[in-house]
């Protein structure tokens, strides 16, 4: 498992002889778990440095759970969880629940005409989009607008936020810790009992969305195209915020029945961090989240990428500057050699001591920046490592790939050197202590060791197999993973411009 | 790789007035809410030595980790306009130097080793130095940190790795519009040539040279600087130390009076022309203020309203219920020492842009015609002392507080003052402070877009003649990376 930032690596462990608030034995003391009838995972970690706590819902379902043919769903119900529910947001839900209704009678016939096979007719069309809007604007009368967020951001809401990945969702925030039972109504309420109030104009807002990371950014444009020809069948590949002609067209219902398969108990996990007894507060928290609904664990999405077994390319040329990027495709979190690829980005990549940094910026001085990273986009299925480089003026594409695989090369045919791979263990090491005193970052790594191994402690115990990374298995998995075959590589190379630059 | 959050951080988002219906039960006020146990951060001890150093310890023992910084008044405001990008190459070059003792590159590999680090930055208004590492290593480290911080061996190579990097910078900004957005913005409230606005060039990085840095560390590693020490370590202990590595130094130098003049932006429609966006970033400015002013308790209060949240007139308006936006967002910000920017952005699609422009506007006018509610007022007093705590929830953040505020000469209690005042803020303060502080006709209009696919264009807004501005980037090869770049295969 990638030691992401925002985990910072919790990790416990060899810091030898350190006692005190450090050591796995100090975290059990702290932390609590309990699994609700209804199949939901809480825990709950002490730290009373100042009266605060930190959460997170840790949902696991992500983008590669977007059904065929609506790519975006999974980020656009993360929106939708901020509407509100059947208590919070509306003046009469009663009242509103019927106007929602028509809506999505209103929403269905306004795409059955435009997307008619004969083609729509102009009239019909117009007068189902007034009808579809006079519903809307029917329906909004009934809401009081982002009441949710309000009632947590005026009672101390601080960090509030969700993202959602490839393989997980997350909704998170901070608040002063005699908040605690609030949060627990609001959070379980939203995830049990959330209702997709303006959803149409929601999908609007992350039309804009896509706009701004994506279509309007040369990097972000670059990337989609990427991950879409490394992977020719698994979701890994496919536009995580929706490729536009299907975001564009997701109803309400398809996102409530999103909701209804992933958001159940068995697919949940929620932590919390700070100064809270677990033992005083266990029992308020399992009423309120007892409230989720129970179910199945989702079937797992299944698909395997089959092996890549041609070298793919993608050649962008437009008037934006110079970039270069490849991936390989490698196992996922569980596999056996998991800690070796985090080895061999922190040697090719950890800093100004970094093979890459010391041979394409310091030595050749070729590249701005230079770096590999891995696991990309997602690590519960297998992903991608990838390296990239920013090409100084004057310099190209070309040029990087070509360096990039000079310094391949040279991982597979010599050992890194045992200061290399010491310091790899050393740095990995301290990360982890660093990440463990901040609330928020320790409830995201709980909640993603419960999640993705069935136990927080992996957390603590993944120096381990830090520890046993040797030279031998860097230059064993180079070699196998590192191969013209296995290659997929998206570069831009900036295009004369055809008029003077600026204003036409 | 993270796809989308909810909303970008950092922009706040203020509501329309919320209509509070009184036959609406509401749940969530039934809620225990238990007062919140006295919590009295731990303030660093501050000491100041008879030169004028101070000097700030803020004992941590959670984690086995020692880290300092020291901050050095001076930065980038001040440098030479033609050598603009100066202090910027100055923060990375003293670094990757190194010493006589250690040169920069024995230094990475001595400390990366250790999993310790020392790094140097270049700003605004100061450069500064840190370090950061194991217990068991501090020593070392903080022994190497302070030769390099008082004998630093500027080296020209690193120099050169340093000015290749800016230029990569330089010559790419154009290819991200929030950034485009971002500097024409402070060009037009600041002026073009005003420290807070000017553009580092290839000219002007190219033009810097060793002799440089060595006279910009000359004249301020003089002054008044700001140690601040935290983590894992005895407090007599590291007093005793950094009293012996500063107290011998000279006495300090203050920092020369800054006179300074601001204006307001010349009130136009700008335009720059981004032909491969379908989104525009549109920044309505102003010029703002700075914290001295009596008015910030009620300013605060006023931005909270109109840009800072879910419930903010402007999130309300132009993302939930117009759709025309993710990020949407603004207020008038305040600098410790000079007056900041007044400005409300918004991102929305190409063909949406005068709607969305049009309702940033009224917005904005609506905070001088549309009465503020007692609701507005006490729901952002409740958003902004509810959440106060998280200012100063950890010892780094309370220690950070306090090296600002003596850097900038503020009194050592201006949070709790400033958190003081915020519920004495009136409805009248909010009106006579919209009255004082908000004129549309003042503002500066700026749009980065795609021209093509801006319908209606921008002369619907009736702002006046469009002015398109040029930012072409002075010396950048036109559309190509230079030799046999393009064409390498």
């Amino acid at each position: 498992m990638a030691f992401r930032h925002w985990m910072a690596g919790l990790a416990l462990a060899a810091v030898c002889g350190l006692a005190g608030a450090q050591d796995l034995k100090s975290f059990e003391q702290r932390i609590t778990t309990k699994v609700l009838p209804n199949g939901l995972t809480l825990l709950i970690c002490e730290r009373p440095e100042a009266p605060v706590f930190s959460y997170v819902t840790f949902v696991d379902a992500g983008d590669v759970n977007d059904p065929s043919g609506d790519s975006g769903l999974a980020h656009m119900f993360e929106h939708l969880a901020f509407k509100g529910t059947t208590e919070i947001g509306t003046k009469d839900y009663a009242a509103e629940k019927v106007a929602l209704e028509k809506v999505e009678a209103a929403n269905d016939a306004f795409e059955a005409e435009r997307l008619n096979p004969l083609g729509a007719n102009p009239e019909k069309l117009k007068e189902l989009a007034a009808k579809f809007k006079a519903a809307q604007d029917e329906a909004h009368t009934f809401v009081i607008p982002n009441q949710f967020t309000e009632v947590a951001e005026r009672n101390g809401a601080a960090g509030l936020n969700a993202e959602t990945g490839l393989d997980e969702t997350l909704f998170f925030w901070s608040m002063p810790e005699n908040r605690l039972e609030l949060w627990a109504w609001l959070e379980s309420g939203r995830l049990a009992d959330v209702v997709p109030r303006e959803f149409y104009a929601e999908r609007n807002v992350v039309m804009e969305e896509r706009r701004m990371r994506t279509d309007s950014d040369p990097i972000g444009r670059l990337l989609e195209q990427f991950l879409a020809t490394a992977y020719v069948a698994h979701p890994y590949g496919r536009s995580s915020i929706g490729w536009p002609s299907e975001v564009s067209q997701i109803t309400a219902t398809e996102a409530m029945d999103f909701h209804k398969k992933y958001y159940v108990g068995s697919n949940l996990v929620v932590a919390v961090v700070g100064d809270v007894k677990a033992q005083e507060v266990m029992p308020m928290l399992e009423k309120y989240f007892s409230r989720v609904p129970a179910g199945p664990k989702p079937e797992e999405m299944t698909t395997v990428e089959p092996k890549q077994f041609a070298e793919k390319t993608v050649a962008i040329k437009e008037q934006t500057q110079p970039f270069y990027i490849e991936g390989y495709h490698r196992p996922s979190y569980r596999d056996p050699d998991d800690a070796v690829y985090d080895a061999i980005a922190d040697i090719m990549s950890n800093g100004r001591v970094s093979r890459m940094y010391r041979s394409l910026v310091r030595d050749q001085q070729i590249a701005a920046e230079a770096q590999g990273f891995s696991p990309y986009p997602g690590d519960k299925f297998p992903g991608l490592f990838a390296f990239y480089a920013v090409p100084l003026p004057g310099h190209s594409p070309a040029e990087m790939r070509d360096a990039i695989h000079k310094e391949i090369e040279k991982l597979k045919a010599t050992d890194v050197s045992d200061d290399e791979l010491k310091m790899f263990k050393t740095r990995a090491r301290a990360d982890l202590l660093r990440g463990l005193a901040d609330n928020q970052g320790l409830a995201n790594a709980l909640a993603e060791y419960q999640t993705r191994y069935g136990d927080w402690r992996e957390l603590f115990k993944q120096l381990d197999k830090v520890d046993k990374v040797t030279k031998a298995d860097i230059r064993r998995v180079a070699s196998e993973v590192f191969v013209a075959s296995n290659r997929t590589s998206a570069w831009i190379e900036t295009e004369a411009a055809g008029k003077a630059g600026g204003a036409q | 790789m993270r796809a989308a959050s909810m909303f970008v951080v950092g922009l706040m988002a203020v509501i329309a007035p919320v209509i509070a219906d009184a036959q609406q039960s509401k749940p969530w006020e039934k809620i225990p809410v238990p007062p919140l146990r006295e919590f009295k951060p731990q303030m660093p001890k501050r000491v100041e030595l008879k030169n004028g150093i101070v000097i700030f310890l803020q004992e941590d023992h959670e984690l086995p980790f020692v880290s300092g910084s020291v901050l050095i008044p001076g930065g980038a405001r001040d440098e030479d306009a033609a050598k603009t990008g100066l202090v910027s190459l100055y923060g990375e070059t003293w670094r990757t130097s190194g010493t006589a003792k250690m040169d920069g590159d024995a230094m990475d590999d001595f400390l990366e080793a250790r999993a310790a680090h020392i790094e140097t930055t270049g700003g605004e208004n100061s450069t500064g130095l840190s370090w950061d590492s194991l217990k068991g290593d501090s020593d070392q480290v903080f022994t190497l940190a302070l030769d390099l911080l008082l004998h630093p061996k500027f080296n020209a190579e690193k120099l050169q790795l340093a000015q290749q990097q800016a230029a990569a910078g330089i010559v790419r900004r154009n290819d991200d519009e929030s950034g485009i957005a971002g500097r024409e913005a402070a060009k037009l409230v600041y002026g073009p040539a005003s420290p807070y606005a000017r553009q580092a060039e290839l000219a002007t990085i190219g033009a810097v040279k060793l002799a440089d840095f060595e006279a910009w560390h000359r004249r301020t590693i003089g002054g008044k600087l700001i140690i601040a020490v935290s983590g894992d370590f005895d407090g007599a202990a590291m007093e005793a130390k950094l009293r012996a590595a500063f107290e011998l130094l000279p006495a300090a130098k203050a920092e020369p009076q800054r006179h300074e003049s601001f204006s307001e932006p010349k009130p136009a429609l700008y335009f720059v022309d981004k032909e491969d966006v379908n989104q525009s970033n549109v920044q309505i400015v102003g010029l703002g203020t700075d914290r001295r002013n009596a008015d910030v308790p009620t300013l605060a209060v006023m931005n909270d309203i109109l840009g800072g949240g879910f419930s903010s007139r402007l999130f309300q308006k132009i993302r939930t219920e117009m759709g025309d936006a993710y990020a949407v967002g603004g207020g008038i910000s305040f600098n410790y020492d000079h007056p900041g920017i007044f400005n409300v952005e918004v991102l929305t699609k190409s063909v949406s842009t005068v709607d969305a422009t049009k309702a940033a506007l009224d917005e904005i006018a609506g905070l001088t015609t549309r009465p503020f509610t007692e609701e507005e007022l006490k729901r952002s007093q409740e958003d902004i002392l509810n959440g106060f705590l998280f200012r100063y929830d950890t010892k780094e953040k309370v220690l950070a507080e306090q090296v600002r505020l003596e850097f900038f000469g503020y009194p050592a209690d201006y949070l709790e003052k400033y958190e003081a005042a915020i519920p004495r803020v009136t409805l009248a303060d909010l009106s006579a402070a919209a009255k004082k502080y908000i004129h549309p006709d003042k503002l500066a209009v700026l749009v980065v877009g795609n021209r093509q696919e801006i319908k209606p264009g921008l002369d619907e807004l009736k702002l006046g003649a469009v002015h398109t501005l040029d930012v072409t980037i002075p010396g950048a090869p036109k559309g190509g990376p230079g030799d046999g770049g393009a064409q390498q295969q």
